[in-house]
């Protein structure tokens, strides 16, 4: 969702006289160029983005959910299943009423670190307002791009319960992710997903090169840089380090995976050890759910990324196809090296190898070409299985799913190796920069600062919801309470949280 | 009268039940148990956490039978339910006070 190239533009090698002749036919024929005559959504793009918002939900219900609650003893299977569904419910609510608005509303001054309250409520936001996409000239209708977004402010604070699954109770998870959601992820979605509509920066560089006069270039100079810096930190590169190089970022490796991977690792250390936690067999209670699920994540996940270009074209298809191979990759990979190591083959491995592989790619999806994501699959799934065994066993945490060692540890594998395959020497597809209306909008790659960007929005993600989390946690510990009594954890959440049981056999 | 209680491998239960059934038994009771003998359990691994799993499933099958029957019984489950490998299960048997049949209320062996 961050800057990237526009339809059928790649790379500045590809750019002879014959494409700068068509470019300049291009927009020429761009109705965003053509004053008082606005962009109208294309059908296309329409269609797929509200088909990828459906996926995406599936991914959170029942995807996630029976991912998890096969994970989880019996007696803590409709807790799971109860905590997901209501996050996507309640997160349903709070975006609606102010969380779309704060994500991705106008913050005026505070623009690059949080959007403001103007469209709360959905103020503005009708069946005629559109939102830009990548693509100069194109527009979507922004109540699709709002419900787009939802999907992915619902199954983020999900991920996180799997970290204190079985030991965390109702009432403290609602409270929590009420809050989690509030002060954690409205900002880093805009942090990282507030970038500049390239209509306006087109339409200004347009307006530069014609210009005559000093004057008239600065003006237009100036309305570029004004589009420029009203962004999100990470998105624009506004920390004086990153010297205006933004954070590569396609469908949420910062702001989904390793935002919730550390905020459930957090939680896993501040609520404790489950009872019995490395005494008991804690065995999963039903791997075939878990294989249900997961398979329902990985479709689901097309959604999630090739819908992330927010039209449908060929960088959707490339999303799409890096989305198939990466996860393909990392499930044999995470197969074959447990089989090597542990010495058999297992169900549990291949599933979590494709969880591992979905979350790697997802920041990569629309700049990596299919190759280099093959390549990221296979690298991820042994640096999760290092996490989630080795790891965690030496430290002593209980990261009950593993939320830390595979969302986390797999979503900074995945952005820092963007910064890496989007390289087009890589088969990446290289830099945007929408003033660069000479040469196709070619950007310019450089690796060493963009390694640079990739590292500070990890960085970023890493500190600000981890040391937030753990605030909110404290906060819920001291009010309400996170933990259940022990004969209440004994006896398992559906019956003391909920009341019913999962399974009545 | 006594009650053989056989502990059984899950999958020999029909073998056993045909030979029961034709030796001249009349009923029996399966339970699904679980326990450990020599056999032991066996480790499973789940994202590198290992459990041992001591207790492994096992059948138990109460039949109760005449004192004439008994060493028939307890020779036809020992034929039937070995397969040689560690695990087969083992017999007990005790006697039986006294035995009613619900429906009717026949007594003792008649209710067998």
């Amino acid at each position: 969702m961050s800057l990237r190239p526009p339809r059928g533009i790649s790379k500045a090698s590809t750019v002879t006289g014959a494409s700068i002749l068509a470019q300049c036919v291009f927009l020429a024929a761009s109705p965003a160029l053509a004053a008082g005559n606005a962009p109208v959504p294309n059908p296309g793009d329409t269609a797929w983005l509200l088909t990828s918002s459906a996926l995406v939900l599936m991914m959170s219900i029942p995807g996630l959910a029976l991912f998890y609650g096969g994970l989880v003893r019996a007696k803590n299977m409709a807790s799971i299943l109860t905590q997901v569904f209501t996050i996507v419910a309640l997160v349903g609510v709070l975006w609606t009423l102010y969380g779309y608005s704060l994500a991705f509303g106008d913050g005026g001054s505070l623009n690059a670190y949080i959007g403001g309250l103007g469209k709360a409520f959905l103020r503005g936001v009708g069946p005629d307002a559109t939102a830009p996409t990548f693509t100069p000239g194109h527009v979507i209708p922004e109540l699709a791009y709002f419900v787009f977004q939802m999907t992915f402010a619902m199954i983020t604070p999900a991920l996180i319960i799997g970290a204190f699954a079985e030991r965390m109770k109702f009432s403290a998870v609602f409270v929590f992710i009420t809050a989690w959601v509030t002060l954690i992820y409205f900002p880093i979605a805009h942090w990282v997903w507030a970038v500049a509509d390239p209509n306006v920066i087109v339409d200004a560089a347009t307006e530069l090169a014609a210009a005559a006069t000093d004057e008239a270039k600065k003006l237009s100079q100036d309305k570029i840089d004004a589009a420029t810096s009203s962004v999100g930190w990470i998105a624009g590169g506004l920390a004086p380090w990153m010297k205006g190089v933004g954070a590569l970022d396609f469908a949420g490796g910062t702001v989904v995976h390793i935002n919730a991977g550390i905020a459930g690792l957090v939680g896993a250390l501040i609520v404790g050890k489950r009872i019995g936690y490395g005494k008991e067999a804690l065995p999963p209670h039903s791997l075939t759910m878990s294989m249900i699920g997961a398979s329902l994540l990985w479709v689901g996940w097309f959604g999630f990324n090739a819908g992330s270009n927010l039209e449908a074209n060929g960088t959707t298809a490339l999303a799409f196809v890096n989305t198939m191979v990466a996860t393909a990759g990392a499930a044999l990979s995470w197969l074959l090296v447990e089989w090597a190591v542990k010495g058999k083959p297992s169900l549990l491995g291949l599933i979590s190898g494709a969880v591992a592989g979905l979350v790697a790619v997802t920041p990569a999806s629309g700049y990596a070409g299919p190759i280099g994501s093959l390549a990221l699959g296979f690298i991820v799934s042994p640096i999760c299985l290092f996490f989630v065994s080795k790891v965690k066993n030496t430290l002593g945490y209980d990261d009950a799913l593993d939320v830390f060692g595979v969302h986390c540890v797999g979503g900074i594998t995945g952005a820092l190796a963007t910064g890496i395959l989007v390289n087009p020497a890589l088969g990446g597809v290289g830099i945007t920069d929408y003033s660069n209306i000479g040469e196709n909008f070619a950007g310019k790659y450089e690796l060493i600062p963009q390694m640079i960007a990739q590292g500070t929005a990890v960085g970023a993600t890493l500190l600000y919801s981890g040391i937030g989390s753990a605030i909110l946690y404290k906060v819920v510990d001291l009010t309400i309470g996170l933990r259940p009594a022990p004969d209440q954890e004994r006896e398992g959440l559906d019956i003391t949280d909920h009341g019913e049981r999962a399974y009545n056999l | 009268m006594k009650i053989v209680t056989a502990i059984i491998k899950p999958f020999k239960l029909d073998e056993v039940r045909d030979a029961l059934t034709a030796i001249g038994v009349h009923g029996l009771t399966v339970t699904e148990v679980k326990g450990y003998g020599r056999q032991k359990g066996h480790t499973e691994i789940y994202r590198g956490a290992e459990y041992a799993v001591s207790f492994l499933p096992k059948l138990k099958i109460e039949v109760a039978v005449t004192s004439e029957l008994v060493d028939k019984t307890i020779d036809t489950i020992t034929a039937t339910a070995r397969t040689g490998q560690i695990g087969d299960g083992k017999i007990f048997v005790a006697p039986i006070e006294r035995a009613v049949r619900i429906r009717t209320g026949e007594k003792d062996e008649d209710a067998l």
